[in-house]
């Protein structure tokens, strides 16, 4: 099964954290994604720009709305997301569990709905 | 003839319900789906055995019909559609090894497991066991549980839908996620027995029934996990527990507290049992939660042999549990215990320790604790009305009496 490993975290604490810590944070992300392309479970990833960059576009009755920043306020923001592939939900989870993400902030696993 | 046919598909049922949910859900991870082939097959069985006599083996005929109508239901949803193809194919294949072997493999572990999956919400797991496992229905887990049967069908329907949705996986756990696991799958045993045992007056027939279907789980449990202490261990604890099950009413209906219980009346088999498992678990030297409850039990119950309770050795073992679980719920009972060997102020003393902890606030025994230490320190009045809190949280009349009573004879403030 697929899942989008989808990272969250507080944007604000991101921007606080010393360059040190950001250069350890850096190299575990890197650690990780090696670690997932080695298990042959990567099928794709990327980090996010914060949400100063995001632009919400809506179409109702044929007029489109758009709007500057992110769909809802929340404490702590969707900053990057893994695609894996693997047997079953303990697999998604174990390495759910070992993304730095999930030190950081915090990590939702979702099932892909197959098209 | 019908009759015949009937108990040989209420047996057949009782039996391998769980075994064929199981079995049809493992690789789809569809349960639901399951559980309509299943239906359907009891309902042909009732409709063919009556003619045509019941089958040399029942299990394995009914595993053909719900097998046939699940590929017919899987070929309806998705007929050009090549995963299904797959799905189809490992369906068959795996039915040719069960027929082969003449027997239905026992999963029904691996549906615990994943009825008791962290991604499972805690609260659903005792009831998603209940209807999967044993066949049960959602009315009957709802009067249990104490939820509208709409409400509790509802949430059924939704964790069985994410079962399959989510990826929740039937298999064992790794061996490090096992303790963890497993343990999950002991509490919601434990919930369906207490959930049954908190109604001894069995108001509801339904639910005096439980107690019995959660001691059958944990069977199922102990013949699949025989070196476990602690499946053992709860199968003792609630062994010890239902062996008490008449003694705690009066020929009058009127509630017995255990330790004015006359130990005559308890079930010498049942007490048996659970000793020769709790040794047998001690002898694994795991030790855990439900072994340590299953060993206050055992020290309760050995005034049967010796006329009196050692409440030392009680109160140690409460101690080992409050360490392992900081359970303001054992603090209460390990309070109880220090009362008949420290005195009631001693024991009121460790209560208002763990006052503050939100779970007491509904939690009966603890406010009629409370009242009984109260009312033994002669604080007649916060007595009264820590006994006016426990009433407000009893449903069970009997108890409701005993209490009213123990309320009553605290001599009203004269003027």
């Amino acid at each position: 099964m697929e899942y989008l490993l989808l990272i969250y975290s507080d944007e604000k604490d991101m921007a606080a954290t010393p360059p040190a810590e950001l250069e350890q944070m850096m190299g575990a992300y890197m650690a990780y994604t090696q670690a997932l392309a080695g298990a042959n479970v990567l099928r794709g990833g990327n980090r996010l720009r914060p949400i100063s960059a995001a632009t919400t576009v809506r179409t109702t009755g044929g007029k489109t709305q758009t709007l500057d920043g992110p769909f809802a306020e929340t404490r702590e923001q969707l900053g990057g997301y893994y695609l894996i592939d693997v047997p079953d939900l303990d697999a998604a989870l174990s390495w759910a569990s070992r993304c730095p993400g999930a030190q950081y902030g915090s990590v939702e696993v979702r099932p892909i709905w197959a098209m | 003839m019908s009759t015949d046919a009937h108990r040989a598909a209420e047996q057949a049922a009782r039996q391998s319900y769980g075994k064929l949910v199981a079995w049809l859900a493992a690789r789809s991870r569809d349960v639901a789906a399951a559980e309509d082939a299943l239906a359907d097959a009891f309902a042909a069985a009732l409709a063919t055995w009556p003619a045509q006599g019941v089958p040399s083996a029942p299990e394995a005929w009914l595993l053909t019909a719900a097998r046939r109508r699940l590929i017919d239901m899987a070929r309806r949803r998705h007929t050009a559609e090549t995963a299904s193809d797959v799905l189809l194919l490992s369906l068959e294949q795996a039915a040719a090894e069960a027929d082969a072997s003449g027997s239905v493999p026992d999963q029904r572990l691996r549906l615990m497991f994943a009825c008791a999956h962290p991604a499972i919400d805690p609260a659903m797991r005792s009831p998603l066991m209940l209807q999967t496992v044993l066949g049960l229905d959602a009315a009957t887990i709802a009067a249990v549980f104490l939820m509208p049967a709409a409400t509790m069908g509802q949430r059924l329907v939704r964790a069985k839908r994410r079962i399959r949705d989510a990826g929740i996986p039937f298999r064992l756990p790794m061996q490090e996620d096992l303790p963890a696991r497993l343990d999950a799958v002991l509490e919601a045993v434990y919930a369906a027995f207490a959930a049954g045992w908190v109604d001894p007056a069995a108001l509801d027939h339904r639910r005096q029934g439980l107690a019995d279907e959660a001691l059958w789980l944990c069977r199922v449990l102990t013949e699949l996990l025989p070196d476990e202490p602690e499946v053992l261990g709860l199968l003792a604890l609630m062994l010890h527990a239902s062996a008490r099950v008449g003694a705690r009413r009066d020929a009058s209906g009127g509630y017995i507290p255990l330790s004015a219980q006359d130990p005559a009346r308890w079930n010498a088999a049942a007490i048996a049992e659970a000793e020769t498992l709790l040794l047998r678990a001690s002898s694994l030297r795991r030790i855990g939660r439900f072994q340590l409850e299953a060993a206050v039990q055992s020290a309760h119950a050995a005034r049967r042999r010796t006329g009196w309770t050692d409440w030392a050795a009680i109160v140690s073992i409460y101690d080992g549990l409050l360490v392992l679980t900081g359970s303001p719920v054992i603090a209460v009972n390990r309070a109880v215990a220090l009362a008949e060997t420290a005195g009631a102020a001693a024991a009121l003393a460790a209560l208002d320790a763990s006052a503050d902890a939100p779970e007491l606030a509904a939690y009966q025994p603890y406010w009629a604790a409370r009242a009984d230490l109260l009312a033994r320190l002669g604080h007649a009045g916060p007595a009264r009305a820590a006994y006016a809190r426990a009433l407000a949280l009893e449903r069970d009349p009997a108890a409701r009496r005993f209490l009213e009573v123990r309320q009553m004879a605290l001599a009203a403030p004269r003027g």
